[in-house]
């Protein structure tokens, strides 16, 4: 859809309600949004200082799901550790699991077999897949379209989650990945399966874009709204479908080819104003390039172990020394920070949030705007409260 | 148009709401609980031990009390006693067996790592999830005897894992009564032959 | 992109006298880092922002670390280019005590990314940044005391006495309340 087919655009709501409150003297109200909320996405909290329905001041207040992560980490071994991942971002195990994984490998130099390399990369873009389209659905929710998008995109999660249940046997808390391979091979008819469902999601996306992207109502309510500059994303650490709407080009897949993402051609989208409608929009986009990093790597996947023979479950104890690595999570950039001193479990195991960063922005991007398009914005901006508080 | 998008989008409700009288793609609701949707071979929820046969599930059991699957388990929810005294298993080697082996599934996290460390094939994922208790404490915490399914159990929700397990023990088995079968030859070949002569005293050459 | 040594040598000669030391990483990840002073921390991390040939915009990772042996807290910072696509480079910058010298510069001002998570080493570890615009508790409540992420955190013992195979949990409980209910033992208990 190019912008000449789109209908003109309503008036941003910004100056006329200031003007109008500008004529009455009324008192700032401070009103508590959230943890109970059910558009907050989880147990998150705002306290949102009001000039009428303007929002004048916006604290975020979170750590209602603190289960200190991080000291679980140092207290259990590598291995063990990796349930605790999916628990982080309960919605994309499987990403959260890679960058673990990732990190332990490059900490410890171990390799990965091909076949393991291809599936990793399938199963992130299917998580992908899914993160997105339960986004469209949530941020059409907390926009007020009571359930009918929400319900047709959990329609086809359902069918990725199916795969992923019988791949490793749970929906969502995956445990697949290993430190050198992942866990079991693909039990045969699975990849059959997954290049149907690919085959399909471009259909499904169409009819789910005919539903949606061209509504006046959905463009009423998000364009203009939360505009992000792209200076102000680099500086405060935006990373994600978030940053790229922002109109910078940095995805971790094409800048630091983790993986084998360099062997897939794809495109990353770009917005071109940073607000609410682009971080959608490129979203969406990114799901159509997801199907296309999908077609190839089932057609390319080659046969051989998933896991390496070197590589040991039990009794694993790195060398000393630390290593950062990050990957791109559907939220955003996903990194794990691990110092080993020699012994079975890490000294420090740090995870870098991708929600939480991209929440520094939310008082920045809901100033003067209403509290309606604060709920908006929040959606937009992709968190989950398992990884903000780990 | 002002309200093109908004008729296209009513349109696509519509045709979802006429095409879930018909089409199975559009109406995805399992009417639980008088159908079940079929579950995976690989779905897991809690383990279970596994035991040869099920007229002594107690006595036997693969598991040796080796408490590897206490030690790795994430959230520490086994709680394992070993037996002072031996008892013969499956293969008729005396192993000590488990006295007390607890699991509390109100903190199993289902995560499988028990059932990847265990060296004897011991323990294995389960798929009843219709497990509601009255007592939080008492009521999930399972006990041995709660715990111990046996084989045929395991065939019926993992067949092909079943299979491929019940094919490497008894590979396992065979191996060991070969070598048995060799150990005892070569003893009743060395009782039978007259002892041989120690070889002469080599002269050891010069460093 | 530069070595670790050059950056160092380029930072000494914009800043002559300032500490800036090389720590390297054994390994095979070999993510070497740069160990700053804390004095001219701020103006440092300002250099590699602003530098043409680093422009370090974008600050991914803060991270507090705990070393009770060697007596100091110690924060790094991971630091990567937006514009010139590299990195990372590493900033580290360590306290000079775990018990009231715990100051060091805050780098809110320099990447705006640092602001929660330098509240949240603030918050678990104990170090206090000075020039941080809102330094306060971000993941425990605010009237919470200690610094939970330290190796020397003791955790409170009046827990909700439930029985479980867990043996430790129990004998904690057991201090704290010094006589259990009658019949209140669960199946399993050490």
């Amino acid at each position: 859809m190019s912008a000449t087919d789109l209908p003109p655009l309503a008036p941003s709501p910004g100056p006329r309600i200031r003007a109008v409150h500008d004529e009455f003297h009324g008192d700032l109200l401070e009103v508590s949004m959230g943890p109970h909320h059910p558009s907050t996405h989880g147990v998150f909290r705002m306290n949102v200082t009001l000039d009428g329905e303007t929002v004048m001041k916006l604290k975020p207040v979170f750590g209602y799901l603190h289960r200190n992560h991080e000291k679980i980490g140092e207290n259990t071994s590598y291995l063990s550790s990796m349930p605790y991942t999916d628990r982080l971002d309960y919605l994309c195990s499987m990403t959260n699991n890679w960058a673990y994984a990732l990190a332990v490998e490059r900490l410890s130099g171990q390799a990965v077999p091909e076949r393991a390399e291809y599936l990793r990369v399938i199963l992130a873009e299917l998580t992908r897949l899914l993160n997105h389209t339960c986004l469209a659905g949530f941020l059409l929710q907390d926009g007020g379209a009571s359930g009918t998008p929400l319900m047709y995109a959990f329609r086809e999660r359902e069918k990725i989650l199916d795969l992923f249940e019988s791949l490793s046997g749970s929906r969502m808390m995956c445990n697949f990945q290993r430190f050198g391979g992942c866990r079991t091979d693909a039990p045969a008819g699975w990849l059959d399966s997954v290049r149907r469902l690919v085959d399909g999601y471009g259909k499904f996306l169409d009819e789910y874009e005919e539903l949606l992207t061209g509504n006046e109502i959905l463009m009423a309510r998000t364009q203009r709204i939360g505009r992000l500059p792209a200076a102000l994303a680099v500086s405060a650490g935006i990373t994600g479908p978030m940053l790229r709407a922002a109109g910078v080009p940095y995805d971790l897949r094409k800048v630091e080819g983790y993986g084998f993402y360099p062997r897939f051609e794809f495109r990353v989208p770009i917005g071109a104003d940073g607000d609410t409608y682009d971080r959608y929009m490129v979203r969406v986009l990114e799901m159509r390039e997801s199907i296309k990093i999908l077609q190839q790597a089932l057609r390319g996947i080659p046969e051989g172990p998933v896991m390496d023979p070197k590589a040991r479950l039990r009794g694993f104890r790195p060398k000393p020394g630390e290593v950062y690595s990050r990957i791109e999570g559907p939220k955003g950039e996903i990194g794990f920070y691990l110092i080993s001193e020699g012994g079975p479990n890490p000294y420090r195991y740090r995870v870098r949030p991708p929600s939480l960063i991209n929440l520094t922005l939310l008082e920045d991007l809901c100033l003067g705007h209403s509290i309606a398009d604060a709920v908006v914005i929040l959606g937009s901006i992709d968190i989950v409260l398992g990884e903000v508080d780990r | 148009m002002l309200g093109t998008g908004l008729l296209k989008g009513l349109g696509v409700t519509a045709k979802n709401l006429v095409g879930s009288f018909y089409d199975p793609k559009r109406f995805v609701t399992t009417q639980y609980p008088e159908e079940r949707t079929k579950l995976p071979e690989a779905y897991r929820n809690f383990p279970f031990l596994v035991s040869e046969s099920p007229e002594d599930p107690m006595g036997t059991l693969r598991c040796v009390a080796c408490q590897i699957c206490e030690k790795e388990c994430p959230p520490q929810c086994i709680y394992i006693e070993k037996s002072r005294d031996k008892k013969p298993d499956a293969n008729g080697k005396m192993q000590i067996y488990p006295a007390v082996f607890d699991i509390d599934t109100a903190v199993c996290m289902s995560c499988q790592i028990c059932v990847e460390v265990c060296p004897f094939d011991a323990i294995k994922m389960d798929q009843v999830f219709e497990i509601a208790a009255t007592d939080r404490f008492t009521g999930l915490l399972l006990d041995r005897q709660a715990l111990a399914k046996p084989n045929s159990y395991f065939h019926q929700i993992h067949p092909t894992e079943a299979e491929e397990v019940d094919g490497r023990l008894a590979a396992a088995r065979r191996a060991a009564e070969e070598k048995a079968r060799a150990a005892a030859a070569a003893k009743a070949a060395a009782k039978a032959a007259p002892p041989a002569q120690p070889p002469a005293e080599a002269p050891k050459p010069a460093p | 992109m530069e070595t670790p040594e050059q950056i160092r040598d380029r930072i000494l000669a914009r800043f002559p006298g300032a500490s800036v030391a090389v720590v390297p990483n054994p390994g095979p990840a070999a993510q070497h880092s740069l160990l700053a002073g804390a004095d001219l921390g701020r103006e440092i991390a300002t250099f590699l922002r602003d530098d043409p040939v680093l422009r370090l915009d974008y600050c991914s990772n803060v991270t507090g670390v705990d070393w009770p042996k060697q007596g100091f807290l110690e924060v790094v910072y991971h630091l990567y280019s937006m514009a010139l696509r590299h990195g990372p480079v590493i900033l580290r910058m360590r306290t000079a005590d775990r018990a009231d010298q715990v100051t060091l510069p805050s780098l809110t001002p320099v990447w705006r990314s640092c602001e929660f998570q330098e509240r949240e080493v603030y918050d678990l570890f104990g170090v206090v940044f000075a020039g941080h615009p809102d330094l306060r508790r971000i993941l425990m409540w605010d009237e919470f005391k200690d610094h939970p992420m330290r190796k020397d955190y003791v955790e409170p013992d009046d827990y909700e006495w439930e029985p479980t195979p867990h043996g430790d949990i129990l004998a904690k409980a057991r201090r704290h309340y010094p006589a259990p209910a009658a019949g209140a033992e669960g199946k399993g208990n050490p």
